[in-house]
């Protein structure tokens, strides 16, 4: 009889939980379900348990009405503190949009949200460079690589002091700038007024990554783009790497 | 006992409505006023005991307000 080589077929999991309010939980959801290999599950604010889990995905929305703060009451739900123990783990942890707000209101990235410099919902495709590729979140893209991703948002003005920003730049926690179709983080290509053209920042460990454009809007040709693939297949690969 | 709290964006750090507020007061003809910052007002009831002060003080650093972006600040009245 003819022997066949075991092979154990690994599937990498994602978590995307839903906050009061979310509204990119869906297309977060269905964007993993269109790579092999993966699969989403649906996480409520009040679950306690992420077990099994390779990634949590913190989708965007206006988590219980972006009252008082956006993302001030959502660091507050049960589910937060398992993030929290999750990424103290090593777990990978992305925060997207509403996601990213909340884990700078958490702490588990550093920094704050002001109002956009125009005072204006801003919703449109933007440019970004790609600062940082070593990392789970971005190893699929080439290092200065301008990606098409859109953004949505009224908070996304980045703020973080002079000291922060300093160590930032140090530690390579900058992932993601607004740039010009050339890669220049010009002024004029800054949608919200945010320091530094900054629309992602990571952890001193790489493993909690928050960005303001929504990747998840552009893993499809046929709705608009595919640059947000990047972001997905790179945890993929992060993960099976570190499974085998 | 009622506490009144004052949050205002931190100083040195811009507020683009206090911006957008000083730009439009000339237009209404209300000359060279500057110093223009929005912050928010909450209103909160208390129970009696403990020490109200440091309870509120708590909940500012916790939740009221961002303390890498704004101050607070809060008197008690009592009723």
């Amino acid at each position: 009889m003819l022997a066949l080589p075991q092979t154990e077929i690994k599937t990498v999991r994602f978590g995307v939980v839903v906050f009061p309010g979310s509204n990119c939980d869906a297309d977060s959801h269905d964007a993993v379900g269109t790579f092999t290999g993966a699969e989403a599950r649906y996480l409520w604010h009040k679950d306690t348990q992420l077990d099994g889990l390779d990634c949590v995905i913190l989708p965007g929305g206006f988590s219980y009405g972006d009252y008082l703060r956006p993302g001030a009451i959502a660091r507050f739900s049960p589910i937060m503190k398992a993030v929290g123990r999750f990424a103290a783990a090593g777990g990978l942890v992305i925060g997207i949009c509403n996601g990213f707000q909340i884990l700078l209101e958490a702490g588990l990235l550093p920094g704050a949200m002001h109002r956009n410099q125009g005072l204006k919902f801003v919703c449109r495709l933007v440019n970004l460079r790609v600062e940082n590729t070593s990392m789970p979140f971005t190893g699929k893209y080439e290092q200065g690589q301008i990606i098409r991703i859109p953004v949505a948002h009224m908070e996304g003005n980045y703020f973080i002091n002079e000291a922060g920003l300093a160590e930032l730049e140090d530690r390579n926690q900058i992932v993601v700038r607004y740039c010009n179709e050339s890669g220049n983080a010009a002024k004029e290509a800054n949608p919200n007024g945010s320091l530094g053209n900054i629309a992602g920042v990571c952890n001193r460990e790489g493993n909690v990554f928050g960005l303001m454009p929504h990747p998840e809007r552009v893993c499809d040709p046929l709705v608009g783009g595919a640059d947000g693939r990047g972001v997905f297949k790179s945890i993929i690969i992060s993960v099976l790497k570190n499974k085998s | 006992m009622k506490a009144k709290v004052y949050i205002t964006p931190k100083e040195g750090i811009l507020d683009p409505q206090g911006v957008a507020i000083e730009r439009a007061l000339p237009a209404l003809g209300f000359k060279g006023v500057t110093g223009v910052r929005v912050g928010k007002y909450i209103e909160l009831d208390l129970p009696g005991g403990g020490d109200a002060a440091a309870e509120v003080d708590k909940m500012c650093k916790k939740l009221l307000a961002n303390p890498i972006i704004e101050d607070f600040q809060f008197e008690l009245v009592p009723e």
